[in-house]
């Protein structure tokens, strides 16, 4: 599990006398992580336990601090977008999403209805691959292996999706500012419909394996409580919240993207454990495939990417024939395109909560600052108040139960 | 003082009204509400927000360099009001000459990691923090990577 770093002295349970001593914790702080497999990446915790029961656990990060949000200062608008796959590497889509919105905010451009449709279908398809990822690996944690290797099936599925549209199975940065990447690629509607088609049952057999079994029940439910007051004043978001009883989620409250016409619900449970937090992310799966399925069947046409020839790269044969279009290819490619002066923090509801960017432009083609408030920085702080006095074997659920990402805490 | 253009927001108004000398300026732009405090009175303005204006989540806290203008650091607070569903921006500026500024820790809980990621990168002090330490570099670094003046690249001499 560890290295054992310190150990008090054993206190005697009799005094010199025979007679019976009052019972004294006996403290001992144990390391875990940042190599431990259960911690999903280097996350350190320092586990403070009397016996097997967790006194304090103070989760320590940092280990993936890799300085993105330097980097972006000296990236062109454009291409700071890769910089955003490779923040929370389960959702890269949603991160592109929110930097593309945040920067369209700033730029005060308008996004054509086929692109705005296709990015809410990307991000919900990455809401599933996210939530499959968080599902296979948390119950491996608590001993359901087969589980696993269902979740990794249909995420394969998901991820060659991403292919067929990006190039890129994980880096995918197809949402650029002023609408995609490219062009949808031929045959992409069959293909998702194929998937999309099947998923629903796919989950059923994830149900099947968990809902009922008696050792997941044993093992999640009751396990890692919070009340909604600590999770708002401890900065927690997204399913965890929702677990709890408060229906708050960002596609409903503050629609961004076209989310307003898609009918789906926000699943809520009240009691607020590991259980529940699995509830609610199974359900959100069925919700998400019922988005992407609305938006296969009412995908507008038209244009994929925004009528701002001053930020978005003209047609290739555009650029050949015409000479406007060509002084833009030329002067977005080689100085980037200047954004005004100004400040914003977008919201998106990523996978695992309120996902933030707060851009201050100084009106030149590069960010002044780009500050990234990833939802599991958030969750990760509230390590404590979910396992302080449970049993160190619950740790493994309860923080497997926060599905953070390191990337999208550290950045 | 309040600017004219901000009295009809209510936030706005009810802290003008609460604590008449810390509102330096504000501006309402991009759909988003933006109040400057004067540097001393931050925590009063969000206790404020957080007990009248029903901000009940601190969404984060950050800063921005504006090396080499003077005062040189803005430390931003984003709260939001879950019940009114509506955000609000706070901002204080710092000189850049020992910065420091109070700790939001007495409001906000979670304005603990957020507060040490400002100090770990921009060098900010927050006073009265309960653990005022590094979190996302190693605890012996030297310097404060995000700010205007620290180098991206290159050998430390």
């Amino acid at each position: 599990m560890g290295d054992v770093l310190t150990v008090n002295p054993v206190v005697p349970a009799e005094g010199e006398n025979g007679e019976a001593l009052p019972y004294q914790p006996r403290r001992m702080v144990l390391n875990m992580g940042p190599q431990h497999p259960s911690t999903h990446g280097v996350l350190r915790l320092k586990l403070e336990l009397d016996g097997e029961t967790v006194l304090k656990a103070e989760p320590d990060i940092g280990y993936l601090h890799t300085g993105i949000e330097k980097e972006f200062e000296s990236k062109t608008w454009q291409q700071a977008v890769t910089l955003t796959d490779r923040i929370d590497y389960l959702s890269n889509l949603a991160n592109n999403f929110c930097y593309a919105l945040a920067v369209e905010r700033l730029l005060g451009i308008e996004i054509p209805p086929m692109a705005q449709w296709m990015r809410v279908m990307l991000v919900e398809l990455s809401r599933l691959n996210s939530h499959l990822v968080w599902l296979g690996t948390h119950s491996l944690d608590i001993g359901a292996m087969s589980t696993f290797l269902y979740c990794m099936r249909e995420r394969e599925e998901i991820l060659k999706i991403f292919e067929m549209f990006s190039g890129q199975r994980m880096m995918t940065s197809y949402i650029r500012i002023g609408g995609l990447a490219l062009e949808p690629p031929r045959g992409w509607h069959a293909r998702i419909s194929k998937f999309i088609r099947t998923f629903p049952s796919k989950v059923d057999e994830y149900e099947d394996l968990l809902t009922n079994n008696r050792i997941w029940i044993g093992r999640t439910r009751g396990v890692g409580v919070m009340t909604v007051e600590d999770m708002l004043e401890l900065g927690v978001t997204g399913p965890m919240l929702r677990a709890g009883g408060l229906k708050y989620d960002n596609r409903k409250e503050n629609p961004h993207s076209s989310y307003e016409v898609f009918d789906f619900e926000i699943p809520t449970q009240t009691a607020s454990d590991v259980y529940a937090r699995y509830q609610v992310r199974v359900e959100e799966m069925r919700q998400s495939a019922r988005i992407v399925s609305q938006a296969l069947a009412g995908m507008p046409g038209g244009a994929w990417k925004a009528d701002a020839p001053h930020v978005v790269l003209p047609d290739r044969d555009k650029m050949k024939t015409e000479m406007e279009a060509l002084i833009y290819h030329f002067k977005i490619v080689t100085e980037g395109f200047r954004v005004p002066e100004g400040e914003v923090y977008q919201i998106v509801e990523s996978p695992r909560g309120e996902l933030g960017y707060y851009i201050v432009s100084d009106g030149t083609s590069k960010p002044y600052r780009v500050f990234v408030h990833g939802p599991s920085f958030g969750n990760l702080q509230a390590t404590n108040c979910m396992v302080q006095g449970t049993m160190l074997a619950d740790v493994i659920a309860s923080i497997g139960s926060m599905d953070f990402v390191l990337g999208d805490s550290d950045r | 003082m309040l600017p004219e253009s901000l009295q009809s927001y209510e936030d706005a108004a009810s802290l003008a009204a609460a604590l008449p000398l810390s509102i330096v300026t504000g501006k309402h732009a991009f759909g988003e509400l933006t109040l400057e405090i004067e540097s001393d009175q931050i925590v009063s303005a969000l206790r404020h927000g957080k007990t009248t204006g029903k901000y009940m989540r601190l969404s984060s806290i950050t800063a921005v360099d504006r090396y080499p203008a003077e005062p040189r650091f803005e430390v931003v607070y984003h709260l939001h009001s879950i019940s009114r569903n509506v955000r609000l921006r706070l901002k204080s500026r710092l000189s850049g000459t020992n910065p420091e500024i109070d700790s939001a820790t007495a409001v906000y809980l979670s304005a603990n990691w957020y507060e040490r990621e400002v100090f770990d990168l921009f060098g900010i002090n927050f006073r009265n923090h309960p653990d005022l330490r590094r979190i996302m570099m190693p605890e012996d670094w030297e310097g404060h990577p995000l700010r205007k003046d620290y180098p991206k690249t290159g050998q430390r001499v």
